[in-house]
């Protein structure tokens, strides 16, 4: 098209040749700009050439799919299946300390990706060493709603805390903190939905909620035409020049337990509770690199603080009495990059067993594990050795005072690979 | 209590002041988004100079940006697979999703070198879809410039002719630059180079330079003892003219090899603000050179 108005105007012009230099000027500089625009059209149809060799094919829309491979060899003084943690409702879910000798972890199958311009879809199913399949995480996310919120629905891990989000195979550690395995017996993953929405600030600041079936502890999985569990969450951070980063945040989760079980072999009665159960969390993680490179050397300070009421009845054989519980706890963990590839880390646990007090004049030799005023405290080194993000070994030692009375001195090397897509972690 | 209101009113309505709020996931595209966007446009950049772009976290600086972003300027070829896919899913912004105008890969408007021919992570931290560092090549930065004036005219067409403007002028200046670049560059011709990392292909391809080796023994993996006796070797065999590195590689390695090679360590400064000359595009390629050239005689 460019060419032919060229040539309307260059037979213009030798028609009429009084038009003069002006318009051969003119025509030059249209003629520079028709060079330039071909040179740019060649140069989109090569690169539009090349984007369609991409290959095509039914498969082509493929999710995202990761495995993520773990395994432990272990030893430790006490029996880890007699494991509990005493002066605390006993959780359901994952709590002990890894098997004695080799064992398989749980191996992770991840697969993710975004389902229309709308909605994003999530899979994270664990195959248990036992030979059963759980399923971690299955979700759908919003994309579109815009104004910063999000909707996320399914069963997901919950955004309270901080460690709760993160997938076991990027803990610091082997096992979870104390506090998750006493008061969230390893880690909040209901089935529900949750509304999220972050600020138009700078600094960050997320707000959230979620409702849920109360499918896991402290929750008892009520059947019933109404939600179990209640959570909200809020989270602020930001950074310190370009080396340091910093969340901070605060958590609530609600529930309401039917007759959960208190399965504690050595009282002397068989025990349950029934009421309500509120749980605070606060949180924080600070992480610091030399110039926010974090390549080389890197450090990473965690710590969050529980803080859960419980108030309701405790029923005891045929005993039906008040019982009201105000307990604590709280980690605090740094882990250090001291060279490339190497990081070691430290973490402190401990629980406040607080006030426990019951209707029925319950002693805690008619109930040990419920009511033995003791504080469970841990100490846990780790050091651990990744040739690439994708693969992980790691040492680790603890001293667990979690059973009155006794010390559990665990040693274990674990092992960790992740195999397929390249993963994003979360902060 | 009212100053707090104010301040905090502030701080809520500031971001939207500019036509377009652009969150630029590298230096050299935030200095290019400067270039082409002007006044009209607020540019954050992501990382620094001094900061690895494979190894980024999502942190919570960054959701808060990509929550108020009009556009997001990134490299794409799965140099950011690691953190951007998270501030897409996480800050609630539906313009910035993939495959929306809001969200621009640089890469996809070049054609990359190194396409991998096998895929396989034994053979380190390879990207399917090529080499990702693009912009050290002018005719990439020129590509790219066109694409993205092109792409803020998309998502701001009351000053669409803005950007045209001044993305011409960028051309033009950037052109004059090239070919004066590439005069100067002449002498670098086939000169053999030892990198640390294959961040500087599109470099040594453009003025015709030679890689010899790298540190790293394979792409991602820190330089080992082993790998960096066997790169001695081949130097004794045949010489390189010197180690270079950018300024977010750790320089221990280049300059143990370097000082028994006996050939100069060179820092580059990669991108924008690298180094302290390094202030904008045309000074970073200057600066490049500059450095270059003093090794290369």
């Amino acid at each position: 098209m460019f060419r032919s108005m060229w040539c309307a105007m260059a037979f213009a012009v030798a028609i009429f040749p009084a038009f003069g230099q002006d318009v051969r000027e003119e025509l030059r500089q249209l003629q520079q700009r028709i060079q330039q625009l071909e040179k740019r059209l060649q140069e989109t149809e090569n690169v539009a050439a090349q984007a369609s060799a991409r290959p095509a094919g039914e498969n082509a829309f493929n999710p995202a799919v990761s495995l993520i491979l773990q395994g432990t060899a272990a030893r430790s003084s006490l029996d880890p299946n007699t494991y509990r943690i005493t002066g605390f409702a006993p959780p359901t879910g994952e709590i002990g300390p890894a098997r004695r000798g080799f064992s398989l972890g749980e191996s992770e199958l991840v697969i993710t990706s975004n389902i229309d311009p709308y909605f994003r879809g999530q899979l994270v199913a664990s195959l248990t060493p036992e030979d059963t399949v759980e399923v971690e995480e299955a979700f759908f996310q919003t994309l579109g709603l815009g104004k910063g919120f999000t909707i996320k629905g399914g069963r997901f891990l919950s955004s309270i805390g901080y460690q709760n989000q993160i997938h076991q195979h990027a803990w610091d550690f082997q096992d979870a903190p104390l506090a998750y395995k006493a008061f969230l017996g390893g880690r909040l993953n209901d089935d529900g939905v949750q509304l999220r929405w972050i600020a138009p600030t700078d600094l960050f600041l997320e707000l959230g909620t979620e409702l849920g079936r109360g499918r896991t502890f402290p929750g008892t999985d009520p059947n019933k035409n109404r939600t179990g569990l209640w959570t909200a969450f809020a989270h602020v951070g930001g950074d310190v020049g370009a080396s340091t980063a910093w969340r901070t945040g605060l958590s609530y989760v609600r529930t309401s337990p039917q007759d959960r079980a208190v399965p504690d072999m050595d009282a002397l009665g068989t025990q349950s509770f029934t009421g309500r159960s509120n749980l605070w969390i606060a949180d924080f993680i600070l992480k610091w690199a030399p110039g926010g490179n974090a390549t080389v050397t890197n450090f990473k300070l965690q710590g969050e603080y529980f803080r859960r009421k419980e108030a309701g009845a405790l029923s005891f054989d045929a005993l039906t009495g008040d019982y009201a519980s105000k307990q604590s706890a709280w980690y605090l963990q740094g882990v250090y990059q001291f060279m490339q590839q190497w990081r070691v880390g430290y973490r402190r646990d401990q629980l406040d067993h607080g006030t426990v007090s019951n209707g029925i004049g319950l002693t805690s030799a008619d109930s040990p594990l419920l009511l033995t005023d003791y504080n469970p405290k841990r100490n846990t080194l780790m050091v651990d050795w990744s040739p690439t993000e994708f693969s992980r070994l790691r040492l680790q030692f603890a001293s667990d005072k979690s059973r009155a009375g006794m010390t559990d001195n665990q040693v274990l090397l674990q092992y960790i690979y992740s195999l397929g897509a390249h993963g994003a972690h979360t902060f | 209590m009212r100053v707090f209101l104010t301040a905090l009113l502030f701080a809520i309505c500031s971001p939207a002041l500019a036509a377009l709020n652009v969150l630029a996931c590298e230096p050299e595209w935030g200095a290019l988004a400067k270039e082409i966007g002007g006044d009209k446009v607020t540019v954050y950049t992501a990382t620094t100079a001094l900061q690895d772009p494979h190894r980024i976290e999502a942190r919570p600086s960054l959701i808060a940006r990509a929550r108020n972003a009009d556009l997001m300027v990134c490299t794409g070829a799965e140099l950011e697979i690691g953190w951007v896919p998270l501030l897409q899913t996480q800050s609630g912004n539906p313009k910035i999703q993939a495959g929306q105008p809001g969200y621009f890969e640089a890469a996809g408007v070049v054609a990359l070198l190194e396409k991998p021919t096998r895929l396989d992570r034994s053979m380190g931290d390879i990207h399917a879809a090529g080499n990702p560092h693009i912009h050290l090549d002018p005719g990439n930065i020129a590509r790219v410039s066109a694409a993205l004036s092109e792409r803020m005219a998309n998502l701001d067409r009351a000053d669409t002719r803005y950007y045209e403007d001044r993305e011409k002028s960028f051309l033009q200046r950037w052109s004059d630059a090239t070919a004066r670049w590439e005069k100067q560059g002449a002498p670098l011709k086939g000169m053999p180079l030892v990198v640390y990392h294959k961040n500087l292909t599109y470099l040594i391809n453009w003025l015709g330079m030679r890689e010899v080796g790298a540190l790293e023994p394979k792409p991602g993996l820190p330089p080992s003892t082993a790998h960096l006796s066997e790169l001695l070797d081949q130097l004794k065999r045949e010489p390189a003219k010197a180690v270079v590195r950018a300024a977010y590689n750790e320089p221990r390695a280049a300059e143990w090899l370097a000082e028994r090679a006996k050939i100069p360590a060179v820092m580059v400064p990669f991108t924008v603000g690298g180094t302290d000359n390094a202030k904008d595009l045309f000074t970073l390629y200057d600066d490049t050179l500059t450095r270059l050239l003093a090794v290369a005689k």
